[in-house]
């Protein structure tokens, strides 16, 4: 079995628990006793917040509408060549500015940084926020 | 925040508003309650209904949503009035005391009174307990912020810390807890539309430079639109695509059939997400994600810690990180990005954006890191404005009124807040699909006060209709005595009871954040 150390993804108080794998499961969680935070408790959803993470309805591949107006399984090439097409397209036709950007409270900090990188530095659009306020 | 979580226990004074603590910051409500049991710290609180925090306060106030701002003036009035201002402190480290001093003596603790229906005399007491204390901390949340007068709000909690110098020591200071779990370090990377990395200017020279050097000269540096601007242009096709990274506006934006609206009408919409959200289902292309539990980073909690998440398994199918798709899709633009890890990207911030300076992941590897952290030999910072405010003195703002854009009526007569409960997320999308977690709250409810619901003829338990000039949606009636006559109570958790059809788009005129916690419904039985 093997522990990995990680910071909760539920809420700001980012408590840090060991996540037990085996076998490529989670069979259990062990809060870290001398966290400043946590100081060993967790809240429920530290404790029990991981089940979502092998349900059946994650998506498992890039999806792209056909004509018919379904979803279709694609490979990731061809999802970001669709991206990068219609994405291009639009800033040509009517700039940067009418593309809009929501980042992420709930991805981590160097993901944040790079959809701010890809909307100011690559599709020259400032429209870039996150739920911050909801 | 501007103290540290561990502070809170050295407090003598805490004083709690449009904060459910324990349901949404579990383990700092945790830290709140230990000061009062171990520690004999008193405990104030301030909400529209009973919270689980209530029940060791002590002074509990009941108020009626969108009144904070009166409610916050009226203990300013009795602290100039009663001589409870820390004149030394205001002498020395604030500006613009005389002015302030002059708009808040209208609000007296009577005039307050019958704005808010709390008792003057609880407000005069809360006034002693507060500004006599040697060490009182104020925590609030989105009871505070969502609101038409959120800015205004802030600036008057910001004023009781100044006049009373609860601030800039050991635990005292004024600390917002930040919902989502990195809501702090979105905001820290720039992911706001009027700054740069690090809540640095798109006006300054040098800034501007230095971002040139990584990202290209040509780079936007416009002020942007916020969310909500966003989607209402969407709407009226000023903006035609949307790049949405796990977020989920259907479910957690105000008036959601607004959103659809625009979510319909633009040309493009990318989707990037672990799950068929509400808001997917819109989508042109999505990418699948991975989870929290899945890849490597950092998240900045509450309390200004950057910590390092870390990969426990293979992101399912054929997900990937977050941070990878971005990585080949900017080299798919055919610009240049060249991480490996996050580590790299970390790297870049380090030289990017100064409080992260000293912030590496070899200094992360056992424990987190407090910005402002300039240097690697920095050993990060615990609570901020020790000696001065960031601005050099801090400023007095004057004190305004103003009531909550929607009130009752005839129609609608009662007021919607909304909020959480500590066992589901957001939108739910992870939560719910948790099954210990979602067995516990399986289902969208709302609370009625007990005497309302007899009047309404509503049994516990039974499906009520809720309806506002937006829309209508079902729930289940939970009857109880822990909130206000005409107040009623819903979380936005739930996609079968999606409380934002009802909720309203107006909007604070400073930050633009919509007054999520009032809305005015009407409540039917179903039969
Ligand atoms: S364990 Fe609970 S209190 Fe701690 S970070 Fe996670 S959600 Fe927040």
């Amino acid at each position: 079995m093997k522990k990995v150390l990680t910071t909760c993804g539920y809420c700001g108080c980012g408590c840090n628990f060991y996540l037990n794998i085996n076998k490529g499961e989670i069979v259990g969680v062990t809060p870290k006793f001398d966290h400043p935070v946590s100081k060993g408790k967790l809240c429920i959803k530290g404790w029990q917040g991981f089940g979502f993470v092998r349900h059946r309805d994650r998506l498992k591949k890039p999806l792209i509408r056909n004509a018919a107006g379904e979803f279709e399984e694609a490979s990731w090439e061809e999802a970001y060549k669709y991206v990068v097409n219609k994405l291009s397209n639009i800033k040509e036709k009517h700039g940067g500015n009418s593309i809009g950007f929501l980042s992420s409270a709930r991805c981590t900090n160097e993901e944040n940084y790079l959809l701010v990188k890809l909307a100011r530095a690559v599709l020259d659009s400032n429209n870039i926020d996150h739920c911050a306020r909801l | 925040m501007t103290n540290s979580i561990e502070e809170l226990a050295q407090a003598d004074v805490i004083f709690v508003i449009g904060s459910n603590t324990t349901e949404q910051h579990p383990l700092i409500g945790m830290r709140i309650v230990e000061a009062v049991r171990k520690n004999g710290a008193k405990l104030i609180v301030a909400d529209p209904r009973k919270i689980r925090l209530s029940d060791f306060a002590t002074i509990d106030v009941r108020l009626t949503p969108g009144t904070n701002l009166a409610f916050i003036n009226g203990i300013l009035n009795t602290i100039v009035t009663e001589g409870l201002a820390n004149e030394e402190f205001i002498a020395s480290r604030t500006e613009g005391y005389e002015e302030f001093k002059a708009s808040v003596l209208k609000f007296t603790p009577e005039k307050v009174e019958e704005l808010t229906g709390v008792p003057a005399a609880t407000i005069r007491e809360i006034a002693r307990i507060y500004a006599k204390a040697t060490n009182a901390s104020i925590v609030y949340a989105m009871g505070i912020t969502q609101h038409v007068t959120g800015t205004a709000n802030v600036k008057a909690l910001a004023n009781l810390a100044l006049i009373t110098g609860q601030i800039g020591k050991e635990a005292s200071g004024v600390n917002p807890l930040r919902g989502q779990n990195n809501v702090q370090g979105a905001c820290d990377m720039g992911a706001l539309p009027d700054v740069l990395p690090g809540y640095q200017k798109l006006s300054e020279e040098d800034v501007l430079n230095k971002f040139a050097q990584k990202w290209g000269q040509n780079f936007a540096h416009g002020k942007g639109l916020t969310v909500s601007k966003m989607m209402e242009e969407a709407a009226h096709g000023g903006i035609k695509a949307l790049y949405v990274m796990g977020e989920n506006p259907v479910l957690s934006d105000p008036d959601s059939s607004h959103v659809e609206e625009g979510l319909q009408n633009v040309e493009l919409l990318v989707v990037q997400d672990i799950f068929m959200t509400e808001t997917a289902k819109f989508a042109h292309v999505i990418l699948p994600g991975a989870s929290f539990i899945e890849k490597d980073g950092t998240f900045t909690n509450t309390e200004r810690r950057v910590q390092r998440v870390r990969k426990a398994l293979d992101p399912i199918g054929e997900a990937k990180p977050d941070w990878l798709i971005l990585t080949e899709l900017i080299k798919a633009f055919g610009y240049e990005a060249s991480y490996t890890h996050p580590k790299d990207i970390m790297d870049e911030i380090n030289q990017l954006v100064p409080s992260y300076g000293g912030i590496t992941y070899e200094r992360l590897e056992n424990q987190g890191l407090q910005w402002p952290c300039p240097s690697v030999d920095h050993p990060g910072t615990k609570y901020l404005h020790k000696d001065k405010f960031s601005r050099g003195l801090g400023k007095f703002t004057p004190a305004v009124y103003r009531p909550a854009e929607e009130q009752v009526s005839e129609e609608y007569p009662f007021l919607l807040t909304t909020g959480r409960v500590q066992h589901h997320y957001h939108t739910g999308t992870m939560t719910r699909r948790s099954w210990a977690l979602d067995r516990e709250y399986p289902d969208g409810f709302i609370e009625i006060n007990s005497e309302d619901g007899k009047a309404l003829g509503i049994w516990n338990h039974s499906r009520v209709k809720v309806i506002s000039a937006r829309g209508e949606i079902e729930a289940r009636a939970v009857l109880t005595d822990r909130i206000k006559q005409g107040v009623v109570f819903m979380t936005f958790h739930f996609g079968d009871s999606p409380v934002n059809k009802l909720t309203n788009r107006n909007l604070d005129p400073d930050v633009e954040i919509p007054e999520l916690k009032v809305c005015a419904v009407r409540i039917e039985g179903v039969r």
